[in-house]
C-alpha cells in the first residue's frame, strides 16, 4: 500500500517594512466584554500584530499601565493607531506620542474626514504620510481604494497600504470588490492589507480569495457572541482564503460546463423525448 | 531679597481648565500626582518628547494633552 504524502506546501511569508510575519490576520484590541476575552482572543486568533491607541490619562488611573501589562504578556508586536485624529498636525503629534510610549516606530496612520463614515481625509493622509515618513516611521495608513492616492502614498514613502473594506465598525464586508481587485492589480508586490468594515470570515476570506495579503478587524470578532471562538474562525477563512489564492482560483463562466465526461454518456444519441427533462 | 511667587498660570489639560503652579510640563506632572507612570505628553499640538519637558515652560492658555497607552482598533 502506497502511502499518500501530504503535498500541501507551506503559505509564502508575510513581510512588512522587513519584518516577516507569521500571521496575516491583524487584530484590534477595542470593544472585547473584559481583558481576559481579549487576551484570550488574541492568542486564538493567531494574530502576531494588535492595534491599540493612545487616550487622555487621569493623574489616579491605571487603566493605562494595566493594559500594557495585557498587551505586553500576549507576545505581540503593537502597532499603534491615530485613530479620531481629523488634522495632520494631530495625527503626527499622536504618532509621535505613540513612538515614545510604546517603543516602536510603525503607525497606523488615520486621518479621518467624516464622524458617519470614517472615511479617511486622503489629502490630509498623504501629507502626514509623508511628514511622519521623513521622520523615521513605517506608516501603514488606512486609506481608501483609490488608486492615485495608493500611488501618492507609496511615493511617500509607506511600504504598506491598508484600505477600507466597507467604513469602520459597519460589517459590510468589502463593499467595492471591483475597485479593491484593480488596486490589487495596481499594486503587484505592495503588501495590502484589508482595513475596516469586515463582519463575517466569508468576507476576509473573499480579501484573501483576491490577493489580499492580510486582513486588519476588530468589532468583527471583539462583539461576536462569543469572541474567542469567532477569532479561530477568522484565522480559518483568512489562512483558507489565502491557500486558495495562491494554489488559483478557476476563472468564473457565464454558461454551465459539465464536470462529467459528457464522451459515453448513456443514451445519449437517443436525444430527448418530448415532455422529458 | 524679594519673596519669589509663584504665578498661578491657567491653561487646560487634556481639555479640563486647570489652575497651576507649575513652571514646566514636567513640574506639571509632577504636581498633578503623575509620577513615574507612562504618558506622553503634548503642548499646543507639539509633541513634548520625556527628555524636553522640564525644559518645557508652561504661559498662559496652553493646552496640554497627556495620554496612555488604550485599547484600539
Amino acid at each position: 500500500m502506497n502511502a499518500i504524502e501530504p503535498v500541501v506546501k507551506p503559505q509564502s511569508a508575510l513581510t512588512f517594512y522587513g519584518v516577516v510575519l507569521p500571521s496575516r490576520l491583524l487584530l484590534g484590541t477595542a470593544q472585547y466584554p473584559s481583558p481576559h476575552v481579549l487576551a484570550r482572543a488574541v492568542e486564538a486568533s493567531g494574530a502576531s500584530i494588535v492595534t491599540v491607541s493612545l487616550r487622555r490619562e487621569q493623574a489616579r488611573g491605571r487603566t493605562g499601565e494595566r493594559f500594557m501589562e495585557l498587551i505586553g504578556s500576549l507576545g505581540v508586536r503593537v502597532l499603534p493607531n491615530t485613530a479620531g485624529c481629523r488634522t495632520v498636525k494631530e495625527a503626527v503629534t499622536t504618532a509621535q506620542m505613540a513612538r515614545e510610549l510604546f517603543g516602536t516606530d510603525w503607525v497606523k496612520l488615520e486621518v479621518i474626514a467624516n464622524d458617519d463614515t470614517l472615511q479617511p481625509d486622503v489629502f490630509g493622509l498623504v501629507e502626514a504620510a509623508a511628514v511622519l515618513t521623513k521622520d523615521g516611521f513605517k506608516v501603514l495608513p488606512y486609506t481608501t481604494e483609490d488608486l492615485s492616492v495608493a500611488e501618492r502614498l507609496l511615493a511617500a514613502g509607506c511600504e504598506v497600504l491598508m484600505p477600507w473594506g466597507a467604513p469602520i465598525g459597519s460589517g459590510r464586508g468589502l463593499a467595492n470588490p471591483y475597485a479593491l481587485r484593480s488596486l490589487r492589480a495596481y499594486c503587484p508586490g505592495v503588501p495590502l492589507v484589508i482595513d475596516a468594515g469586515i463582519g463575517a470570515p466569508s468576507q476576509a476570506a473573499e480579501a484573501m480569495e483576491m490577493g489580499y495579503d492580510a486582513v486588519l478587524l476588530n468589532t468583527a470578532v471583539a462583539k461576536a457572541g462569543d469572541p474567542v471562538r469567532m477569532a479561530v474562525a477568522f484565522a480559518k477563512a483568512i489562512e483558507a482564503g489565502r491557500t486558495a489564492y495562491e494554489a488559483g482560483l478557476m476563472g468564473m463562466r457565464d454558461m454551465a460546463s459539465p464536470s462529467t465526461p459528457v464522451a459515453g454518456t448513456p443514451f445519449f444519441d437517443l436525444g430527448a423525448a418530448p415532455g422529458d427533462e | 531679597m524679594t519673596v519669589a511667587t509663584k504665578l498661578a498660570l491657567k491653561i487646560s489639560v487634556n481639555g479640563d481648565p486647570v489652575t497651576t503652579g507649575a513652571g514646566s510640563v514636567a513640574e506639571l506632572l509632577a504636581e498633578l500626582g503623575f509620577g513615574a507612570k507612562r504618558v506622553a505628553t503634548a503642548r499646543n499640538g507639539d509633541f513634548v518628547p520625556a527628555h524636553a519637558r522640564a525644559a518645557t515652560r508652561l504661559a498662559h492658555g496652553d493646552r496640554i494633552e497627556i495620554v496612555a497607552p488604550r485599547h484600539g482598533g
